[in-house]
């Protein structure tokens, strides 16, 4: 099937077999690796991309529901090298370890702070529990979300 | 050269990696793509015990798009058999399948979707078999055994005296005394005897296994690998495919996490294999399902006895630990003895008879995890601390504070005297939680305490590069999974070599290039791969005095290093210049090399422990009498650390512990039936959420710069987890009167106690 997707801006005409998973597009046909696969079941969050600025598990989105979408990976991000207030947080707060959940929280939080720009503590975790980090223990994580939140406002 | 205050070290910079990390652009093993790469897919037993009377992969390899397809008996090619321990695990079943998910059959093929439909074409033949589960079902009189051949050792030296019992599922016994228990708890004021259990739980590494192996007549085996010690997977390679150690090639890019479960051969050896026989580079990268098919934490059954006389002195201790290893050894037997080693946790206890056994089961095969056996024991001694303070009316602070090992007391003769203060620490812990000061009512607090010893004798050795311009190469083989050894090793450098943090480069650990380290566990790199990086960087600023004195024609007494240069009395030579003196040319490099090999001791297990780990915690919590519900609304955790060297990842680290451990405190627990694990997926196993994290959560540090690694530190990132457990529970016990024995603490498991309690 053929599907057209702005991917972080730049427009792609992809022909896909009808089951292809968003995460897999993304990362093989496009090599777009930031967004990770790990619990292939919608849980952890860690596959995390925004397709028209709503989060969703790109593991278990298919790609052509994403047709004629603007798709916002961790790779997009950035502007240049300006990193996202979200990034620079992410950075100075200490919430990266490992990074393996780190693009899929930051796009979450990313979706967040689109839909509530003063966001509580009540309301980060709430908005958290589809991404999962074994690292953390989320304290710094959250940190670096308000702190974002702060310097975008 | 005079002391000087540190520039870098003890400072919180941001990780070294973190750009790379945020931005998206950090590769793990799953994220590489080698030229002609063929795709693995592994099918796994159903039964959790089973004979394999046949497997038939023709049908699979006939397949157009197939370009290997192996089980068990194809593997005539090779050694077939591994594990650290004992080398009791078939790269595929052989003849006999003993757990749920044991790799049966694999094939390689150009694309996933090729050997999933070929995994489709494999025909196997089982008789299923009477497996055995629990320690109950493997320990009763004639079980079934899951292994009846003798095993072969492993690759350890300290393990060269494991004892399995012959026709028993026991694969290894321990046993560690002192003084006279018996006779000290006939005579003991106070005598507690409980058994509290410990269930299998799984690392959940949020990037599961992979490894992308290659062979080449030139350089042998590469292989891209997730693992936490390339080097103990280059040994199982090299004696599997009785290939030289120099033409085995272990790279470790980016780790998406560890705790444990990485460390030792997982998938290498079958990624090998397999890539052998394709004849092309392969890739096999796990499921999470399959992560919960390949490791877990040792699931313990342990029985202490201890006794106190009325004064609150703990004078003995008695222990018997049934640690459920699974279906294959993996390194359970040093689990099991070095956990149990520790088995009275910080205390002075003069009579002590500790005895544990490693047994195997028909389950997913348990190893090394966060804590490395010492949870499972820390939870039930430091539950009957407490409860031994309710019987003799003490407080539980008070009492721990009594029976602390003091700061250069001995632990065990030959072993490293006690190198830190537990005292600090516990009281830093009751403080900042308020221990004196009453709580709401509706809250409880509750604390516990911990010791763990790093593993010993170990091995890290590193080189460092001064090159031309003046920046650094540091080659170490510590792995990089999160805990931020890369930017505590550039710190090391950066601070004993006088350049900028952004000068250092901490290369990724290949076993081609970057020199031998044993193992990245046992919360031992900042210590001893931190040590080893420090020396070589003392070689290399020792190289850089030498020159310049004699070039100068002074002392090196008179030179200092400041900020990339050395500086003599009457002139500052940038190293560029001092390399121009040395090599006359503009090329060359100082080469710098440390070894830290402490080697054999007479110490119990065989080396001295290079640090102890030392830690408390103390939580406040609260229960919904309703539903049974336990929250953690606050916790503290202070660790003793000689030195931070990197407080802002120190504190990520130990944070990252106190919320693991509440997984297993509260929430996490692979479960099986028939056979069969009821919820190996994420969807049906719940680790911490965000939600589920303390709204305060405080990590402190005692630093007193007695540590032995570089600048005083000592290793940490363990410690903060081990008490969770207990610190909860024995919260929970003051608030109700409630103690529980077996985790997790579910909220079933608390209502039905709080009715039974009315």
């Amino acid at each position: 099937m053929n599907l057209t997707m702005v991917v972080n801006g730049s427009s792609h005409e992809l022909d896909v077999a009808p089951h292809s998973l968003l995460l897999d597009v993304l990362r093989d046909s496009l090599d777009l690796k930031g967004a990770k696969r790990s619990c292939d079941t919608q849980v952890c969050g860690a596959c995390t991309v925004l397709v028209d600025g709503q989060a969703v598990s790109a593991c278990t989105y298919l790609a052509v529901e994403a047709d004629g979408c603007s798709v916002l990976t961790v790779e997009g991000l950035a502007d240049g090298e300006a990193l996202d207030p979200l990034q620079r947080a992410f950075l100075d707060a200490g919430a990266v370890q490992c990074g393996f959940c780190t693009s899929g929280m930051l796009l979450t939080a990313r979706a967040l702070l689109r839909e509530n720009a003063a966001p509580s503590r009540e309301d980060i975790l709430h908005y958290l529990r589809g991404s999962l980090c074994r690292c953390t223990g989320y304290r710094k994580i959250v940190e670096a979300i308000m702190t974002a939140a702060r310097t975008t406002r | 050269m005079s002391a000087r205050p540190l520039r870098v070290v003890g400072r919180p910079v941001p990780r070294v990696d973190g750009l790379e990390k945020v931005t998206g652009r950090a590769r793990y093993v799953t994220d590489l793509v080698i030229p002609g790469m063929a795709h693995a897919r592994v099918m796994r037993s159903p039964y959790a015990h089973a004979r394999v009377r046949r497997v038939d992969v023709t049908r699979a390899r006939a397949l157009t798009g197939v370009l290997a397809a192996l089980c068990g008996a194809d593997l005539t090619w090779c050694e077939p058999y591994y594990g650290p321990a004992y080398r009791d695990r078939p790269v595929l079943a052989i003849d006999v399948a003993r757990y749920e998910g044991e790799p049966v059959a694999a094939v390689a093929a150009v694309d996933e979707a090729t050997a999933d439909a070929a995994l489709d074409l494999i025909e196997v033949d089982y008789e299923p078999l009477p497996p055995v589960i629990t320690l109950e079902e493997a320990l009763a009189p004639g079980a079934p055994l899951v292994h009846t051949g003798k095993p072969q050792a492993g690759i350890f030296a300290d393990l060269s005296t494991l004892r399995p019992e012959p026709g028993t599922n026991i694969c290894h016994q321990f046993h560690f005394a002192r003084g006279d228990s018996a006779g000290a708890l006939a005579s003991a004021d106070l005598v507690l005897d409980d058994t509290y259990r410990f269930p299998p739980v799984q690392h959940y590494a949020m990037e599961p296994h992979a490894a992308v192996a290659v062979w080449s007549e030139t350089d042998g085996l590469t292989i891209w690998a997730s693992s936490q010690n390339p080097y103990s997977v280059r040994v199982e390679l090299a004696k599997m495919f009785d290939v030289p150690l120099a033409r085995i090639r272990v790279v470790v890019p980016h780790l998406g996490g560890g705790f444990g479960s990485k460390t030792y051969a997982k998938l290498e050896p079958l990624a090998a294999a397999l890539a052998r026989a394709a004849g092309r580079p392969v890739r096999l990268a796990a499921s999470v399902a399959e992560a919960f098919q390949t490791v877990r934490r040792c699931a313990a059954r342990v029985h202490v006895r201890v006794g106190f006389r009325r004064d609150g002195a703990l004078v003995a201790v008695e222990c018997d630990a049934d640690y459920d290893v699974g279906a294959y050894a993996d390194i359970g037997p040093r689990v099991v003895q070095k956990g149990t080693y520790t088995a009275t946790g910080p205390y002075r206890v003069p009579h002590v008879e500790l005895a544990a056994r490693a047994v195997y089961t028909n389950t997913t095969p348990g190893g090394a995890f966060r804590g490395f056996g010492v949870p499972q024991l820390a939870w039930a001694l430091e539950s009957l601390v407490d409860a031994a303070a309710d019987r003799l009316g003490r407080d539980p602070v008070e009492l721990r504070r009594q029976n602390f090992l003091a700061h250069g007391e001995e632990f065990a003769p030959g072993d490293t005297p006690i190198d830190g203060k537990l005292e600090e620490s516990l009281s830093r812990a009751a403080e900042a939680i308020g221990w004196t000061r009453a709580s709401a009512a509706d809250r409880g607090r509750g604390v516990a305490a911990m010791l763990k010893a790093s593993v010993a004798p170990s091995v890290s050795e590193a080189i460092v590069r001064l090159h031309t311009d003046g920046s650094v190469s540091v080659l170490a083989s510590a792995v990089e999974m999160g805990q931020g050894t890369r930017t505590v090793l550039a710190q090391i450098a950066a601070e004993v070599l006088c350049v900028l943090l952004a000068r250092v480069t901490v290369v990724q650990p290949d076993t081609a290039v970057t020199p031998y380290d044993q193992t990245t566990s046992s919360s031992r790199s900042t210590t001893m791969t931190g040590r080893a990086v420090q020396v070589a960087s003392e070689d290399v600023r020792e190289q850089l005095l030498r020159i310049t004195a004699e070039a100068l024609g002074v002392a090196t007494r008179d030179l200092t290093l400041d900020e990339g240069a050395v500086v003599a009395p009457a002139r500052r030579l940038p190293y560029a210049e001092v390399l121009l003196l040395r090599f006359g040319m503009s090329g060359g490099e100082l080469i710098g090399r440390g070894v830290i090999a402490p080697g054999r001791t007479a110490a119990p297990l065989g080396g001295s422990t290079p640090f102890w780990e030392m830690a408390v915690g103390a939580a406040e919590v609260s229960v919904d009498e309703e539903t049974g519900a336990v929250r953690v609304e606050r916790y503290v955790s202070v660790a003793d650390v000689g030195r931070a060297v990197n407080p802002l990842l120190l504190e990520g680290q130990d944070e990252g512990g106190v919320v693991q451990g509440l997984g297993h405190t509260l929430l996490e627990e692979m479960l099986y039936a028939d056979g069969h694990l009821l919820n190996g997926t994420l969807l049906l196993y719940r680790v911490p959420r965000a939600d589920d994290a303390p709204e305060a959560l405080e990590c402190h540090f005692v630093e007193n710069a007695d540590g032995s690694g570089p600048f005083g530190a000592k290793g940490a990132g363990e410690g903060s987890l081990i008490p969770v457990s207990p610190a909860v529970a024995n919260a929970l016990a003051r608030l109700t009167g409630v103690r529980l024995r077996d985790l997790p603490l579910t909220p079933e498991r608390v209502w039905r106690a709080l009715r039974a309690r009315r």
